[in-house]
């Protein structure tokens, strides 16, 4: 018997190594021709009398990531074609099929004879639950190997067993944590959690598996058999009445209730737990089902596993273009954000010369890679070795000429026309022609910059996010002249680095800024009508925001606001900023030396440490101030959430973002927007164009034009049109680019 | 509809609710078996007579469980023709049986009941039965689930009340228990308990510290600062109350109500029942409500139940002339004070359960009987009782002497 996806040898003990190695694809991961294979190979192993037990394991250098994008997209398909046949029909299919999985393990658990999962590398999701059906699990003591299961990070939670046999096996406080955040577990970890038998040398991994099946292993899980007894005793005990009041509590507080998945995910264990194993499987079969059908999991389904894949892999990149080699980057500009995107360069393994304009300041700007070396070193995350070796690649230098090798030059020097001008020409006269220069301005558009160079088409932005090292996204910016070689090495290099990109054309603010600016602008509004500070920043936090606006505003420096605003009014006119903000900033500033968290204070104090940070108590006193009776949260919430999402419209309208896409995953992974929206367009159409022009409209009536739904809006809600249809990122919709 | 009067009532007094407490050798079943033979001794009463016997139980489990007052009525001799039944909602129970038993009165239903209710906490120690409200995340999570010394410590940072606010009511409490057992104002209704053998176990509240003063509280720490900040009940409580910031914690074991044992039984009839027993009534149940309030703050709903007694009975707050508000944490009190603008030398004139104890399924039952004979003391005519109730909920009554 041959298999497309698997290969089974049978050793002269009689066990079955199937090892799971699907052809043209880097890494493992569930189709409907996997799961069918799987079933054959059960059926086949169950049937040949010669067979003593299975070994499974992987060919690849990783075990599997788990659930395929295609086969999710095609459940989601196939969910909506079958809603609108017949509703109540689509939803007993999809609970039919929700439980493939579940049962197809079940089956493999009760088969009758031992399995044994070999993790050799990563395991994610279905594949890691694959593994806790089976009877033994040996994971190989590598840092490769990497267990979680990840699902609630877009919306859903471990539906094939997860829930039910995690807690089983290690205490349900670890079980609940593991699953609620998703975390990656070390095979040592796991082993410790209770949830692998062994942790052995890669190289005796498959000779350990099978070692188990000769040493006898029953081929019964131990909620089969009889008198089995749940780790720590199950719900009613004592420790379990510590753990089970404060774990919505802290979901709560970690998540503020927009995560369905990841409290599906305590009612699963909770009630599982008091059940017997068949009936709790269907249980989290029913949430499962229910969770499936969740505008959440739909959206961040979407954006944070299938787009951020698709865009990671250079969807916008220039199809004509082959792949550039980078061999050597320049870094011109060792203040804060050069010395950091030497940093990523040289972490991806790049050579990279950062030039600033004497020895000391690019020393300096190497310093900060030392710095995070010997920090990551400090933690585990890196060897001796490694550090030596990334630092090795990182040269600082004020000597232009190094860079007539490069492929690509990174300037971030000072946000200032002139000095850009001057670097760009400086370094123009160095590198040769094919060299593209990437700005990392974030304020300046790239057209205006690109008029310095001699070889517009090969200038193009590359705004990278502070802390460069932690943040994910990449806008890529094109100016009017920017050409496909300057996008694809963009684009290859924002890959290299392992950060996503996004492609959008030239504007102020680009696309990240502009809508982090209405977040900001939203609550200097609501401070003005005289909301509790307090009440704002819970209510954006609420809303989904991972920092409060007045908390984000100090932490980039209530004065770089004033600046921006009057570089606004200075080019914009004067109807560019609200006068009462601008006022409202300018006595921050001017009258009350209030610059953020620099200075210590700004819309907090900031006590020195171990003290915590606190609203400054004045804010009270800029206005007069409305008793919380009087506000209502969830009014503010929907302000800080659809003056965002409108600002993403117009970027889609005025051409500047041109893939929805890019438009909700920039908006998650630049700064934070309610993931559990699936991202600022999915927002406005997981509640349908028309209710959220309905909802604008009421807004407007209330709190201000900026909340006028725009003419593309109005048109798509007249029309039923979602962004997703309208700008179909697989349809035949011409690009910007 | 019939009238309800009060005829009698007792308690027993509270013991430490700890295995070193004086009652802790007592069976639940017994305390409440007790009051049920005082109620009867006292009042001659012939228990064939009684319609019903209702007490608040708030874990009815182990020695508690199985429907107590019925237990208790065997126990105590009763006939067997008295019925008995437990309820719970929470630490109001021993109003809600009174409340129950007036109902079951007022409607015609019955003639005699006596109500109360029965708590040995150092046997069956909170949350013995379990539970959906905070065990099942399907509940706990739209409850907004949070231990109510959280919510306690919410209500004083909502409402503004500093630790020397706290304290300074709590060392009043301990003060006014002290002065009423000093001066022998709970002498006709605490019933000493005693063993088989006519040896007394205990007679005096034994939870009391009268020598307390804001320098001794000064040194406990706040007792709910850990679940708040470790077990994410703060964010909970700020979730709810988003123009918090963060909460401070003031509450701790010295202006909190004591854990404590005890049972108390009220006895209540109509006019034709009073005369079959031939004892006068001294009260009449005037009003009683109920009322669900905000989950969080969890406590505040003696304010909300208030409001809507006044307004059912067409009542203000001018008719009352003393408030019993069960002493669940300080702010609770100080709230409904500063809700309402009550003068403290109104409410709890007799100390609560700060100084004394709070026996959760006995206390409602304990302080409507407090009060009632405050009133006579004093020559008052109303008097209205509330207890705040855990998830969220309120129970008030007025009463009026006759």
């Amino acid at each position: 018997m041959t298999y497309t996806n698997f290969t089974v040898e049978t050793d002269a003990d009689g066990i079955a190594l199937v090892t799971w190695d699907m052809p043209n694809k880097s890494m493992n991961v569930f189709t409907l021709e996997v799961m069918d294979e799987i079933q054959q190979i059960l059926d086949a192993t169950v049937a040949d009398e010669a067979v003593k037990g299975v070994v499974f394991t992987s060919g690849k250098s990783s075990f599997s990531g788990g659930a395929d994008l295609t086969m999710i997209k095609s459940m989601f398909a196939m969910l909506a074609d079958e809603k609108a046949k017949d509703p109540r029909a689509a939803v007993q299919k999809l609970f039919d099929a929700a439980g493939q999985m579940s049962q197809l393990f079940r089956r493999i658990e009760t088969n009758g004879k031992p399995w044994v999962s070999a993790i050799n590398g990563t395991c994610m999701g279905g594949a890691f639950e694959l593994s806790l059906a089976c009877h033994g699990r040996v994971a190989a003591n590598s840092k490769a190997v990497k267990i979680a299961l990840p699902e609630v990070k877009v919306g859903i939670f471990p539906g094939a067993g997860g829930t039910q046999r995690v807690p089983r096996l290690a205490n349900a406080q670890d079980a609940l944590q593991m699953m609620t955040t998703g975390q990656s577990l070390t095979a040592q970890r796991a082993k410790a959690m209770g949830l692998v038998h062994q942790v052995v040398e890669p190289g005796e991994l498959v000779s350990a598996a099978k070692q188990m099946i000769k040493e006898g292993l029953k081929p019964v899980a131990p909620w089969d058999e009889k008198g089995f007894k749940v780790p720590g005793g199950g719900v009613w005990t004592p420790a379990a009445a510590q753990l089970f009041p404060a774990a919505p509590a802290i979901l709560r507080r970690e998540t503020a209730g927009n995560y369905p998945g990841a409290l599906a995910i305590l009612k699963c264990v909770y009630e599982g737990l008091q059940l017997p194993f068949d009936t709790a499987l269907k249980v989290e079969q029913r949430y499962f089902t229910q969770i499936l059908q969740t505008t959440e999991a739909f959206s961040m389904i979407r954006s944070l596993f299938v787009s951020i894949q698709e865009l990671g892999k250079g969807a916008r990149r220039p199809a004509g273009v082959p792949k550039t080699e980078i061999r050597k980057v320049g870094v011109v500009g060792a203040g804060f954000m050069g010395a950091s995107i030497a940093y990523v360069t040289a972490a991806a393994g790049i050579p990279v010369v950062l030039i600033d304009r004497d020895q000391d300041a690019a020393n300096k700007g190497k310093a900060v890679s030392e710095k995070l070396v010997s920090d990551s070193v400090g933690k585990g995350r890196m060897t001796k070795e490694e550090g030596e070796q990334l630092l090795s690649l990182v040269t600082p230098t004020p000597d232009y000429s190094t860079l007539s090798d490069v492929d690509l030059v990174v300037e971030a020097v000072f946000e200032d026309r002139a000095v850009k001008k001057a670097v760009i020409e400086q370094v123009e006269a160095v590198i040769p022609e094919t060299t593209i220069f990437a700005s990392n301005t974030s304020t300046l558009p790239i057209t205006g910059l690109a008029e310095n160079s001699k070889r517009p088409e090969q200038f193009i932005g590359v705004h990278f996010f502070s802390p460069v090292e932690k943040m994910m996204l990449t806008e890529v910016i094109l100016g009017e002249k920017s050409g496909d070689k300057a996008l694809a090495m963009a684009l290859d290099f924002v890959g290299k680095i392992k950060k996503t990109p996004i492609v959008v054309n030239d504007t102020r603010g680009f696309f990240v800024n502009r809508c982090v600016f209405r977040y900001i602008n939203e609550a200097y509004d609501m401070l003005a009508e005289g909301v509790p500070a307090a009440m704002i920043e819970n209510a954006a936090k609420m809303a989904g925001m991972p920092v409060g606006p007045l908390s984000l505003n100090d932490e980039v420096a209530v004065d770089l606001s004033q600046k921006i605003m009057k570089a606004s009014i200075a080019d914009l006119g004067p109807n560019s900023v609200k006068p009462e903000h601008m006022a409202l900033i300018d006595k921050m500033v001017d009258v009350l030396d209030r610059r953020g968290r620099k200075n210590g204070q700004g819309f907090y104090d900031y006590p020195p440490k171990p003290a915590k940070k606190s609203l400054w108590q004045g804010l009270k006193e800029l206005y007069p101030q409305k008793p919380a009776s009087q506000v209502d949260v969830n009014v503010l919430k929907q302000r800080f959430l659809v003056t965002i999402a409108l600002e993403a419209a117009r970027t889609v309208e005025e051409g500047i973002v041109t893939d929805p896409r890019e438009a909700d995953v920039g908006s998650i992974l630049g700064f934070g927007f309610a993931p559990y929206t699936g991202g600022t367009l999915s927002y406005i159409d997981g509640m349908g164009v028309k209710t959220f022009v309905a909802l604008a409209e009421k807004l407007a009536a209330d709190y201000g034009d900026h909340f006028k739904p725009t003419p593309l809006l109005k048109e798509m809600a007249a029309n039923g049109e979602t962004f997703y249809g309208r700008f179909d990122p697989y349809g035949d919709v011409e690009r910007a680019a | 509809m019939t009238e309800v009067f009060i005829y009698d009532h007792v308690r027993t007094p509270r013991g430490r609710g700890k295995k070193d407490g004086s009652l802790h050798e007592v069976p639940s079943v017994r305390l409440a078996a007790k009051t049920l033979e005082a109620i009867r001794d006292r009042n001659g009463l012939d228990t064939s007579t009684v319609d019903d016997i209702i007490m608040g139980c708030v874990d009815p489990v182990m020695d508690a469980g199985a429907v107590i007052p019925k237990a208790a009525a065997f126990e105590a001799g009763y006939s067997f023709s008295a019925p008995g039944m437990q309820i719970s909602r929470f630490c109001a129970s021993g109003l809600d049986a009174i409340n129950f038993a007036a109902g079951k009165v007022a409607a015609g239903s019955d003639d005699i009941v006596i109500a109360g209710g029965v708590e040995s906490m150092s046997r069956v120690g909170m949350g013995m039965s379990g539970g959906a409200w905070y065990m099942d995340p399907s509940v706990n999570f739209p409850a907004y689930f949070m231990p109510q010394g959280v919510s306690a410590d919410l209500i004083a940072t909502k409402y503004g009340f500093s630790r020397d606010d706290v304290d300074a009511y709590a060392v009043e409490s301990q003060k006014r228990a002290a002065n009423a057992w000093d001066k022998g104002y709970f002498k006709h209704s605490v019933i000493p308990v005693k063993d088989q053998n006519g040896l007394t176990i205990l007679d005096r509240d034994e939870h009391m510290r009268p020598s307390t003063d804001m320098q001794s509280l000064a040194s406990l720490n706040p007792s709910f600062q850990m679940p708040g900040e470790m077990g994410g009940f703060e964010a909970v409580g700020i979730q709810a109350h988003p123009e918090v910031e963060k909460i401070t914690y003031v509450h701790h074991a010295g202006n909190s109500s004591g854990i404590v044992d005890g049972a108390a039984a009220v006895l209540i009839g109509s006019k034709a029942g009073g005369e079959a027993m031939g004892v006068k009534p001294r009260a009449k149940i005037r009003h009683f409500t109920n009322i669900g309030s905000d989950p969080a703050l969890m406590l505040t709903g003696p304010v909300d139940v208030t409001e809507k007694l006044l307004k059912r009975s067409g009542m203000s707050i001018a008719d009352i002339g003393l408030y019993e508000l069960n002493e669940a944490f300080a702010a609770v009190v100080l709230r409904y004070m500063q809700a309402f603008d009550i003068p403290h030398d109104k409410i709890n004139v007799n100390g609560g359960a700060i100084a004394m104890g709070h026996p959760l399924g006995a206390t409602g039952a304990m302080i409507l009987g407090t009060v009632l004979d405050e009133l006579e003391r004093r020559d008052l005519d109303t008097a209205l009782v509330t207890l705040c109730i855990g998830a969220g909920m309120g129970t008030a009554t007025i009463i009026e002497r006759v």
